[in-house]
């Protein structure tokens, strides 16, 4: 049984490559990233064709190349315009049509958290799904967001690469084309495949209303205040759990996410939404192989986020395989070992339909890429299990990130590696023939720093507000894990919850939408600076003597940065929570569970 | 070259006590607050102190006095032993500027009313000498300041500058005018016209490079100084932040204490990168030092990282890759004649003659075929010396008229003479020509004897310092003014990848904007004036001090044994210096996480017993361990002063290798050392009776 589990796993990330290498060329085309004037060819026409009735339509046509400056100014108003809409959208929902339960308007509180959230790819979700938000909500707020959100990851991604190649170069792109193209040359596409393969299993897909059932069970209701009747809401889910996969986002339709067996019903579809969160982050790092002339460097930047990627995954894996020992500590005992009836391992807070084995490689895809879905609650993994997702998203999003930002982060990170093995070399540093001097390094730390001091003071602030330090459901460790996960996953624009966690006050709504809402764009913008200042600069020649940014050893060093950053600012805050949980003794035969 | 291969890197104890003492004045905060680093280490340690001297008189708090002010002296420590590093390496400059002082006595200069040697004198001290005034200089009287001499020739001794004790000669015009301050001449007169206002001299601008007075931080210094504070701020938030964990976890695990302040500044010492934090200043340092120690002196830090990075090096032939003179290599006779007769007939022809090529066949000739040098006198002929008319040389002797000369110089001699020419000396000429070597024709009379093969000989384990350059990824480009053929022959045997023939200063110039513009850095030497424009185009250009002002203006820094092969060192120089900052930038890093694996468990014990199993050291007592950590974080900066002011091992080798052995022995080396050295401290405090 266990060595099914690890085939199951070992299957989806081979189909997850296959499906990279087979996007990584359509996403390379998508942008042009050198300056030169494009050569008329076919598939320069037919992004021109798609592209050309929208810009014209948004008065950008025929398109100018930009400045940085420019290029962030745009990308700063889009996401305010994008954060406005969106609240207006929520707070006037009862005015608008296509609201067939009749939804009240959004509270303030959770109507400003949602909108920062979709507007930057976090998707934490505070409100509850399809019972606070209308069918045209979801689709044209929420589902909206979820393509230009990742679209203007990619375009972030874009200017950096311009950074790298261009030289004496001025400008670094231009945004609106960026974005229409991201939009419609590659993520709708994509969406669209994908969501019809998704409905075809069973996904819903529906412009209808809520369907009122009889429980199937009737024998169960007893008291006469027990309801008889279900109602299950339906709605146009496809179409946004596409989106919220391919695009790292992650906001479900229903609040079960990716558990709900309407969102994600079978292992295919299940294995498909994994496929479908890791593809473009993966891809992205293939198609800069091809952006820069070089594919090794591309497969280098891969390699490092496997290396990061895979020894968590074997942990999370095998501690989710494990029977419980707080389970079995239970009495009566509780069968946790495999048989025909179901995979055996630890089964709380897990879907039957999925078992451990495929619930935490989601879980660990989930928080390794910025996605954030989940299909099992990670407030019931072991503690070593729940410390990795974690951890997954602490290391900034960079482990295959969200969609155009992972890999620009780790293009920071790699900065900063080449930085310190750069002077190792005894040359000045340099990355591709760029010279990393003070303004990238200013920038790249921006980069680092902000989502890891936002995630510590976020915590600290809700520990030490005693109403708010209640908003944890456990005592002990697991709960201050609660709470640093809460604000690991919004300072890191992940989004998935940990749960356990009662996070509607007006503190944890604001200070997380404030902590999504820096840590986009006090990522975004300066990695914006930094392809600027990089295009500005002549190209150095490379020979022996340049450090060679492809090989083993430098992947090494570039996980290795990644790991002992994050290992160094995490380490005593993980000590008090799930480290602490994890070495926990534990409670003699007669003790209860978890409480 | 002045190589003291010194008495230890840390020299003499009088040395090491003086930096002590300036130690203590360095902490003043105006001083530390350029060293972002450092300075949240003595705002920590000064806020430490207070609670220590508040506890002391009484305050409450949980955390035992006595502790309290062993982390406050921790903290101190660091700082101290960080300045004290600084200061080491600033003592070492200041005692090659106190020999350059010395030099710049002050005396009485001749000022000359006009720039002529006979117009009035008028005795002035040397520091009062402004620009544009005229002095006379004689024999025995110290340069008062440096200057352009305008009129006269005399030999200077400028051993003061340089080290090196054959008198120079300088003259008004060409590329040998300028006079520096300090240096005496020996012999004759000269007439200068004084270049530098008082303080902007030369020598001054030396002393203020290497005291560092006038240090500015290079930018990749500025670059890492930005990487080390965006670090020292995390770290600043994770300790800070711990104070709330603490608290939240002392509630919800119903016991044990929050952690104490003096426990978060030990633990925000640790993991900030104080020792690569405390050594940077002193690795800078160091770096020129070790520069002017090599005879160079370089216009600033950034010059000297410039050097570092350069990856084509433009070299002079003449000097560098060659001895300099031709000398004959072969003699090839034409039909008909022996080579013993060619090459008695060449060394009488050369007996007379003083030029290097003259001396090299006689040289040669007595080598080769035993034949001994002959009295001019004694045999009564007549040298014949080489004019730009007859663009040939020889003797006269008992009827016979030998001559030398280039090929069509003799040619046409011998057809005058009613001679022919043999159709195999063209031959020999031109394959003497096509490998690069010279031919020198020589003629008896009518008669055509034969050919001296003239060849530059390249300097021995010059192609192996080239292969060892195009190892770590530089290439050599030599420049000459010989015809391509020529170049060619040595440039293939010298080992170089390019090379300039008949190099003009245009050519020169126009070949440094093609490599930059491919993306290289390039380096080159220079001495003459018409070399300025060169320079000043070159990403690191060394002047030779025998060079013009001009050039010495244009380039960035100054060789003073105006020896072209230096360029060699310097890119080693300046490669070390950035070596040096990176592996202990590396060592640092690295080291933070043993802390954690002392300080974690010590401080979260009470709270969570179960992570006393990650102290895997197996630490006597929670303050052992906290007090171990603090007291390896400062003494390992000591223990590196000697790394920094020496700077770590260089040795040419590609980029890949340096990597994997510099990460080896400075990354992983910096994880594994302080476990056992933590470990060793915490015995020792044990064994004091610390608990």
């Amino acid at each position: 049984m266990l060595l099914q589990a690890w085939l199951e796993v070992v299957c989806i990330l081979i189909a997850t490559l296959l499906a990279a290498c087979a996007v990584a060329p359509w996403l390379a085309a998508i942008f042009r990233i050198d300056t030169a004037d494009s050569v008329p060819g076919r598939c320069e026409s037919w992004l021109e064709r798609l592209e050309r009735p929208v810009l014209r339509l948004a008065g950008v046509w025929p398109v100018c190349e930009m400045t940085a400056g420019a290029y962030a100014a745009a990308i700063f108003v889009f996401h305010a315009a994008g954060i406005i809409l969106l609240v207006a959208i929520q707070r006037l929902q009862p005015l608008l049509p296509w609201n067939p339960d009749q939804l009240p308007a959004v509270p303030w509180l959770i109507a400003i958290n949602t909108a920062a959230s979709f507007a930057t790819n976090t998707n934490w979700q505070s409100y509850g799904g399809e019972t606070t938000l209308s069918p045209l909500t979801q689709t044209l707020g929420l589902t909206v967001q979820n393509f230009l959100s990742a679209a203007s990851g990619l375009c972030v991604l874009a200017v950096l690469t311009r950074g790298l190649v261009r030289r004496d170069s001025r400008t670094v792109g231009n945004f609106w084309q960026d974005l229409v193209r991201s939009t419609l040359g590659l993520l709708l596409p994509l969406a669209v495949l994908l969501g019809l393969v998704l409905a075809s299993q069973g996904v819903v897909q529906s412009f209808g209303t809520a369907i009122e059932v009889p429980l199937l069970d009737q024998s169960l209701p007893t008291a006469a205040a027990t309801p008889t009747k279900q109602r299950i809401v339906i709605g146009p889910v496809a179409s946004q759990v596409a989106i919220k996969q391919l695009g790292t986002n992650g906001g479900g339709y229903f609040n079960a996410n990716s558990a709900h067996p309407f969102e994600n019903p079978t292992p295919l579809t299940n294995l498909l939404e994994i496929v479908a969160m890791l593809t473009l982050p993966i891809a992205s790092c293939l198609a800069f192989g091809r952006w820069v002339g070089d594919r090794r460097q591309g497969r280098a930047l891969l390699a490092a986020m496997a290396m990061l990627f895979l020894p968590f995954l074997l942990i999370i894996v095998r501690c989710e395989t494990q029977p419980s020992p707080l389970l079995a500590a239970v009495t009566p005992a509780i069968d946790q070992t495999a048989s025909g009836a179901h995979e055996g391992g630890s089964m709380e807070g897990k879907e039957v339909r999925f078992g451990p084995a495929a619930s935490a490689l989601f879980a660990v895809g989930t928080t390794a890429t910025s996605c954030g879905a989940v299909n099992a609650m990670h407030d019931s993994f072991s503690p070593l299990g729940g410390m990795v997702a974690m951890w997954m998203i602490q290391l900034g999003e960079v482990v295959f990130g969200g969609v155009g930002t992972g890999l620009a982060g780790l293009i920071a990170y790699t900065l900063v590696a080449v930085f310190i093995a750069g002077l190792m070399v005894g040359r000045s540093p340099e990355y591709l023939g760029k010279k990393i001097e003070a303004r990238e390094m200013k920038m790249g730390m921006v980069v680092l720093l902000v989502p890891l001091i936002a995630t510590l003071i976020g915590t600290a602030a809700a520990c030490v507000l005693p109403s708010e330090a209640s908003a944890a459901l456990n005592p002990g460790p697991h709960g201050f894990s609660e709470l640093l996960y809460a604000f690991s996953s919004a300072a890191n624009n992940n989004g998935s919850a940990f749960g356990g966690l009662t996070a509607t006050s007006g503190f944890w709504t604001l200070s997380l939408a404030a902590a999504m809402l820096a840590s986009r764009l006090l990522t975004m913008l300066p990695l914006v600076a930094i392809g600027g200042s990089l295009a500005a600069k002549r190209t150095v020649a490379e020979s022996p003597g340049t450090l060679p940014t492809h090989t083993p050893l430098f992947v090494l060093l570039v996980a290795g940065t990644v790991i002992l950053v994050g290992a160094l600012s995490f380490v005593p805050a993980l000590a008090l929570g799930p480290l602490a949980e994890a070495l926990q003794p534990l409670p003699t035969a007669a003790g209860g569970g978890k409480p | 070259m002045s190589h003291d291969t010194q008495a230890g890197i840390l020299g003499d104890p009088a040395a090491i006590l003086r930096a002590a003492g300036e130690a203590f004045v360095k902490l003043d905060p105006r001083r530390m607050i350029l060293s972002p680093v450092m300075f949240t280490i003595e705002v920590g340690a000064v806020l430490i102190t207070m609670l220590a001297v508040a506890r002391a008189a009484g305050q409450p708090g949980a955390e035992h006095p006595a502790f309290i002010a062993a982390v406050a002296v921790g903290l101190w420590a660091t700082v101290i032993f960080a300045n004290f590093a600084e200061a080491m390496a600033e003592g070492r400059g200041r005692a090659q500027a106190d020999a350059l002082r010395r030099t710049r006595s002050d005396t009485l200069a001749k000022r000359l009313a006009a720039p002529q040697r006979d117009a009035a004198i008028e005795q002035t001290p040397s520091t009062q000498l402004r620009r544009d005034d005229y002095v006379l200089i004689e024999a025995g009287d110290i340069v008062p300041g440096d200057g352009e001499v305008v009129d006269g020739v005399a030999t200077v001794d400028e051993s003061a500058i340089t080290g090196e004790s054959a008198p120079v000669i300088r003259e008004s015009g060409g590329d040998r005018n300028t006079v520096t301050g300090g240096t005496r001449v020996l012999s004759d007169w000269l007439v200068v016209r004084i270049t530098a206002n008082p303080g902007e001299s030369f020598l001054d601008k030396m002393i203020s490079m290497v005291e560092g007075a006038k240090r500015q931080k290079t930018p990749n210094e500025i670059a890492l100084d930005i990487l080390l504070a965006g670090l020292t701020l995390v770290f600043l938030v994770v300790t800070a932040t711990l104070l709330p964990y603490s608290i939240y976890a002392v509630s919800a695990a119903g016991r044990g204490e929050p952690l104490g302040l003096a426990v978060l500044a030990a633990l925000f010492v640790c993991l900030a990168p104080t020792t690569i934090g405390g050594l940077l200043p002193a690795i800078g340092i160091a770096g020129i030092d070790r520069m002017v120690r090599a005879n160079v002196l370089a216009t600033s830090g950034r010059a000297v990282e410039a050097a570092g990075d350069v990856d084509v090096l433009l070299l002079d032939k003449t000097g560098t890759i060659t001895f300099g003179n031709r000398q004959a290599s072969t003699f090839l006779p034409a039909t008909g004649v022996s080579e013993h007769d060619l090459a008695d007939a060449a060394q009488l022809a050369s007996l007379a003659d003083e030029t290097p090529e003259g001396r090299s066949i006689v040289v040669l000739a007595k080598e080769r075929h035993g034949i001994r040098s002959r009295d001019i006198e004694s045999l009564n002929a007549e040298f014949v010396p080489f004019t730009a008319q007859t663009r040939m040389s020889g003797v006269d002797f008992d009827g016979r008229s030998i001559r030398k000369g280039a090929r069509d110089t003799i040619v046409k001699h011998v057809l005058t003479a009613g001679g022919t020419v043999p159709p195999e000396v063209h031959r020999i000429c031109d394959d003497v020509a096509k490998a690069g070597a010279t031919p020198l024709v020589v003629a008896d009379g009518a008669t055509v004897l034969g050919v001296i093969e003239l060849k530059d000989i390249v300097k021995g384990g010059i192609a192996e310092r080239f292969q060892e350059l195009r190892a770590m990824g530089i290439r050599t480009v030599m420049i000459t003014g010989d015809n391509p053929l020529t170049a060619a022959a040595i440039a293939a045997e010298a080992g170089v990848d390019d090379f300039l023939a008949e190099a003009t200063p245009e050519a020169k110039l126009a070949m440094i904007r093609r490599y930059q513009q491919e993306g290289h850095l390039v380096a080159m030497t220079g001495d003459g004036t018409n070399d300025a424009p060169a320079l000043a185009q070159a990403d690191v250009a060394v002047a030779m001090n025998s060079g013009t002002q001009a050039a010495k203006e244009a380039g960035n820094m100054v060789d003073l044994d105006s020896n072209p092969t230096k360029l060699l060192e310097i890119v080693a120089v300046g490669k070390q210096l950035l070596m040096t900052r990176g592996s202990l930038t590396t060592f640092s890093l690295a080291n933070d996480i043993s802390k954690y694996f002392a300080i974690v468990p010590a401080a979260f014990g009470s709270i969570y017993p179960q992570l006393k199993s990650l102290d895997v050291m197996r630490l006597h007592s929670p303050t052992t361990a906290v007090l171990a950590a603090v007291a390896f974080n400062a003494f390992v900066i000591v223990g590196l002063v000697p790394m920094a002011l020496k700077g770590v091992k260089y040795r040419p080798l590609p980029a890949a290798v340096l990597l994997q052995q510099n990460l080896l022995v400075w990354g992983l080396g910096g994880l594994l050392l302080p476990f056992p050295c933590i470990k060793l401290l915490d015995m020792l405090l044990a064994a004091c009776g610390v608990n």
